[in-house]
């Protein structure tokens, strides 16, 4: 077997197998949806960026089920969704300014079993928010 | 306005020095290259002396920029936006060099000091290969002081300078309107470092990583020499020992990176295929395989083609994973990636400079030489003027979709520069270098090394592919997100990798040069053979590794990989005797691979059987009826302080909770008992609470440690503190039938509300009733400590009258103060005591020592058998 041949082999191989490393199913890639998309694509795994909506409770209650955390999310082009995630409250949920929430939608829920939370950080380019953390100092 | 109290000096004399490295590297670039290129001896020496005294100006310089930025942060001086950004009052010494190398334009700065030291090293060992190895090496300084010029050029901002103004930057911020504002109480604190940052391994996880990432363009340098000084195959010696320094180095700064991950982060892991790690891991891959095939070129002549381009392409996926962690490109996909400065378009061409330098170089004369660089920067330029979509407005295309496309190709223009370097790279490297005409054997060892060379390559390629999304999405326009199970989406192609690198690995150095007999193979790797066999086996069935979440063919695979790996353990160890005879000195290459399937088994065992230990059904551990939840089990359990609980193996205690002096850090005290060995020990886990105004919790867990497991426990969530019961007054809670709540030492479950029929009419009226709940109170960790309360609840003639039941030893009094059928309201009283929770997760990671074990045994190898290639070098 000639060397060059190997290569075409293992070349093959690779695109293969990147070809199945960006399949949809099990491991696959997913998209980026907004929450009225994810509604109409009900048990599809899919990303969805938005807000958590602050005039809905946030329901978890450690002592009865730490694993069960419930909140409304509303996106920039205002779809509501109710969001349930089987696991502890992130603790900066509430302070946070946007979600990337992994998750399916199943039936008028998103069940979500990832949450990243993007904070705004305290360095952000806000002068009033470095001012207010500043006074915070002087006290 | 004149200021008062500034200390501006040591920002003037730190961002003088950074214009005089970035001239001195500029001089000592151009120097080099003419000394490189001139055949005169005496007039080469004096051009090389240029450049070696511009060198060392550059040297002097970095070595200043990190002495006064250090000195700035250890004096608090705020008035340095950097120094303000990344540090505070509170830091402890050892956290100040953190906090130097913390955000981006520090790190840069780490990257120059270890390229000025290296640099030196090479000034006094490379000799005659000095001139153009510093050439490169001073070409990449110059990219490196760019990046921390922070000046204005045409209205571009180029680089951001660690010693710019607070209030330069950010005028428009109140405080700055008070010229003596230094010395306003405001001041006086910083914003403090990153609270995941404040932990010993960040003192020396960066150090150690950007060593390795600067090693690597050492061997880069001694390639392009060849290539500039058209003596292709002469470089391989002197880059070699080099090669595996960087790659020890690197692989310990990786690795430091996964201990960090699992020492002191809450990711549950020391791997998570995030993209920063995996941009880290990628260019080591690379390494790796740039290492076999030199070794390839230095036993038999072959493979010197794909050397040069495995060693170029490692320094340019360096910059390339600078690229993507600095750049803010990767966004949404990654946890641990710089704050983006606004310097993507500089990032990218620091390496777009470097991915056509190999490619120029390989032009033979300078006419094409000048052709490629023409096509490189033409490409760059017309994509920076967009003219694609000036060719659509010069035709007059009004149309939406036109112009979008013609927007998307504009962008790809970088992308096709990038891929046309790379491939022209390769078509010219094919030109320059002579293949050898005769196919080496199938029984040798070079084949089998070159295909474990391209295997990793493949590795490296796949998961560059999977890394790039963002990229794609960036240029394409699209909206790609991460796999629904981002772990999965590597592990199963990689388990592959890890099979046929495990036999090839195991195999390879029982393989001669050239050709092997049949017999003398199978001779030498039978008894290694039959004992990995047995090995395997006994590992296999009673390991009980059964990780099913995937199906029975992938855990097939990970029963494979992992035998492979035990041969490959045992093989590289009988290795020592059979094949060297105890020849220390010749022992590096059997010492990395032994170490290297070592951390690939640790890799398999510990992920495969990673266990949950606070699995659990309920928030609150109840061992009588079925308590009815709300959703799904988890892995995050709730201690009430000073209940001992039920957690599976383990009976398990909040006892207490102790806090930092200076920070708002808690620590929290967790003790365990083994339920089977009576064995206990402390666990304190703590957290950053609300630190800094970054409002809410950053969880450092704490680990025991044994020789074949850890386990390992982190805070994820605390009592919220308003909702604390005031305990002197009744608090009322809304409970449903087997709902339960927890007072210190005391569990409260509703079990029954019962009505009850035929009341007297003269008393209760015409719909009046009766409700008897009935509520089991014990303490987890006691036996026989169950006790019943039954407060009622009547409603008479239009009125509720609520009878309280009280414990008998007066601790507790229930009240039920509402009931609709489905839902109770209870009120709840106890008289002396205050209530406090965690909910926590503990983990148990077995045989995770194998892997930090596996890489200073890799480490060892790599530094014997460097040791060996300097020895090789000087004779």
């Amino acid at each position: 077997m000639k060397k060059i041949h190997i290569v075409l082999l293992v070349l093959i191989v690779a695109a293969i197998a990147i070809l199945i490393s960006f399949m949809p199913s099990g491991g696959g890639l997913t998209t980026y949806e907004s929450i009225a998309d994810a509604k109409s694509k009900q048990g599809k795994v899919v990303h969805i960026v938005a807000k958590l909506d602050k005039s809905k409770p946030v329901e978890y209650d450690q002592v009865n089920n730490p694993n069960y955390l419930s909140f409304t999310a509303v996106d920039s082009l205002g779809g509501t969704v109710k969001v349930v995630y089987n696991n502890a409250k992130p603790d900066n949920l509430e302070h946070s300014d946007r979600l990337v929430m992994k998750g399916k939608m199943v039936g008028d829920q998103f069940e979500c079993n990832n949450i990243m939370m993007k904070c705004p950080s305290k360095y952000s380019d806000d002068p009033n928010r470095i001012q207010e953390s500043m006074n915070k100092t002087a006290k | 306005m004149d200021y008062i109290g500034e200390a501006l000096l040591p920002g003037q004399i730190g961002h003088f020095l950074v214009i005089l490295s970035f001239v001195a590297s500029i001089i000592a670039t151009i120097s080099y290259f003419i000394s490189a290129r001139t055949a005169n001896l005496a007039e080469a020496e004096s051009w090389k002396k240029i450049g070696r005294i511009s060198f060392f100006i550059d040297v002097v310089s970095v070595l200043g920029i990190f002495i006064i930025l250090y000195s700035l942060i250890a004096d608090h001086r705020y008035e340095y936006q950097y120094v303000y950004k990344n540090s505070g009052n509170d830091l402890e010494s050892k956290y100040i060099l953190s906090a130097v190398w913390s955000a981006s334009e520090g790190s840069f700065i780490l990257w120059a000091l270890w390229h000025a030291l290296l640099g030196v090293i090479l000034i006094f060992t490379a000799k005659k290969w000095e001139a153009p190895v510093m050439t490169v090496l001073s070409l990449a300084q110059v990219c490196l002081a760019t990046m921390m010029l922070g000046i204005y050029f045409f209205g571009n901002k180029i680089g951001a300078s660690p010693f710019a103004l607070f209030r330069e930057q950010m005028p428009e911020l109140p405080i700055f309107q008070d010229p003596g504002y230094v010395n306003r109480p405001e001041f006086q604190d910083g914003n403090g470092l990153n609270m995941l940052l404040q932990n010993y391994w960040m003192v020396i996880h960066p150090p150690v990583l950007f060593l390795g990432f600067a090693s690597t363009i050492v061997p880069f340098c001694f390639a392009m020499g060849g290539l500039l000084t058209k003596k292709y195959g002469d470089w391989v010696k002197p880059a070699l020992p080099w090669a595996l320094l960087s790659a020890c180095v690197l692989a310990v700064g990786i690795m430091m990176g996964g201990a960090w991950a699992y020492e002191s982060l809450s990711f549950g892991g020391y791997w998570a295929w995030d993209p920063v790690e995996n941009a880290s891991l990628v260019p080591w891959l690379t390494l790796i395989a740039g290492i076999h095939t030199l070794l390839i070129y230095k036993h038999t002549g072959r493979s010197l083609q794909t050397s040069f381009f495995l060693i170029a392409l490692t320094f340019i996926l360096i910059l390339y994973s600078t690229f993507l962690t600095r750049s803010g490109i990767l966004g949404e996909t990654s946890v641990h990636s710089f704050a983006d400065l606004g310097m993507n378009a500089q990032l990218f061409l620091f390496l777009y400079v470097f991915l056509w330098l190999p490619t120029i170089l390989s032009f033979t004369n300078g006419k094409s030489r000048l052709i490629g660089l023409a096509i490189a920067a033409g490409l760059v330029l017309l994509s920076y003027y967009r003219l694609p979509v000036v060719i659509i407005d010069v035709l007059g295309i009004k149309a939406e979709r036109p112009r979008e496309i013609a927007e998307i190709i504009g962008r790809t223009f970088p992308l096709v520069g990038s891929m046309g370097a790379i491939i022209l790279l390769l078509v010219n490297l094919n030109k320059l270098i002579p293949s050898i005409k005769k196919e080496e054997a199938a029984s040798s060892r070079e084949f089998w090394m070159f295909i474990g060379s391209l295997v990793i390559l493949i590795s490296a390629v796949i998961i560059t592919a999977q890394t790039s999304v963002p990229v794609y999405n960036k240029i394409f326009g699209l909206s790609i997100a991460p796999s629904e199970d981002v772990e999965f989406s590597y592990n199963r192609i990689q388990i592959f990798i890890a099979i046929i690198i495990g036999v090839l690995t195991a195999t390879g150095q029982y393989l001669k040069y050239k050709e092997t007999g049949k017999q003398y193979f199978m001779k030498k790797i039978g008894w290694p053979f039959l004992i990995s066999a047995v090995a395997a086996g006994i590992i296999l069935y009673f390991g009980n590794i059964n990780y099913d979440k995937y199906g029975i063919g992938y855990l097939s695979f990970i029963w494979i990989a992992i035998a492979c790996s035990v041969f490959a353990i045992i093989a590289n160890l009988a290795y020592l005797w059979i094949g060297i005879k105890g020849n220390l000195r010749l022992s590096g290459p059997s010492v990395a691979h032994f170490g290297f399937a070592m951390m690939l088994l640790g890799i398999l065992i510990s992920s495969s059987k990673k266990e949950v230990l606070s699995y659990n059904t309920n928030g609150i551990f109840v061992p009588i009826e079925e308590n009815k939840i709300t959703g799904k089990t988890g892995e995050n359990y709730t201690l009430p302080k000073g209940i001992k609980m039920d957690m599976g193996k383990y009976w398990v205690t909040y006892s207490g909770d102790s806090s930092h002096p200076k920070k708002s850090q808690k620590y929290f005290k967790i003790d365990f008992i083994d339920k089977e060995t009576k064995e206990d020990f402390t666990l304190k886990p703590n957290a950053f609470i609300n630190y800094k105004g970054n409002e809410g919790l950053s969880a450092n867990p704490d680990a025991r440690h044994y020789w074949n497991y850890d386990v390992f426990a982190y805070i994820t969530a605390l009592a919220d503190p308003s909702k604390l019961q005031d305990t002197t007054s009744f608090a009322t809670r809304t409970l449903k039938i087997g709902d339960s709540v927890y007072l210190s030492k005391k569990l409260i479950v509703l079990d029954t509300i019962q009505s009850r029929d035929s009341l007297p009419e003269e008393l209760f009226g015409k719909d009046g009733k009766l409700y008897e709940a009935r509520f089991s109170i014990f303490d987890p960790g006691q036996e026989n400590s169950l006790q019943f309360s039954m407060p009622k609840l009547a409603i008479a003639k239009g009125e509720s009258i609520s009878i309280p039941d009280t414990l008998s030893n007066g601790s507790l009094i229930l009240v039920l103060n509402k009931y609709d059928g489905r839902q109770a309201e209870v009120g709840v009283k106890e008289p002396n005591a205050i209530q406090d929770f965690l909910t926590l997760k503990v983990y148990k990671f077995p045989f995770i020592n194998l892997l930090w074990l596996g890489t200073l045994i890799m480490a060892l190898g790599f530094i014997i058998a460097m040791v060996r290639r300097i020895q090789v070098a000087k004779n």
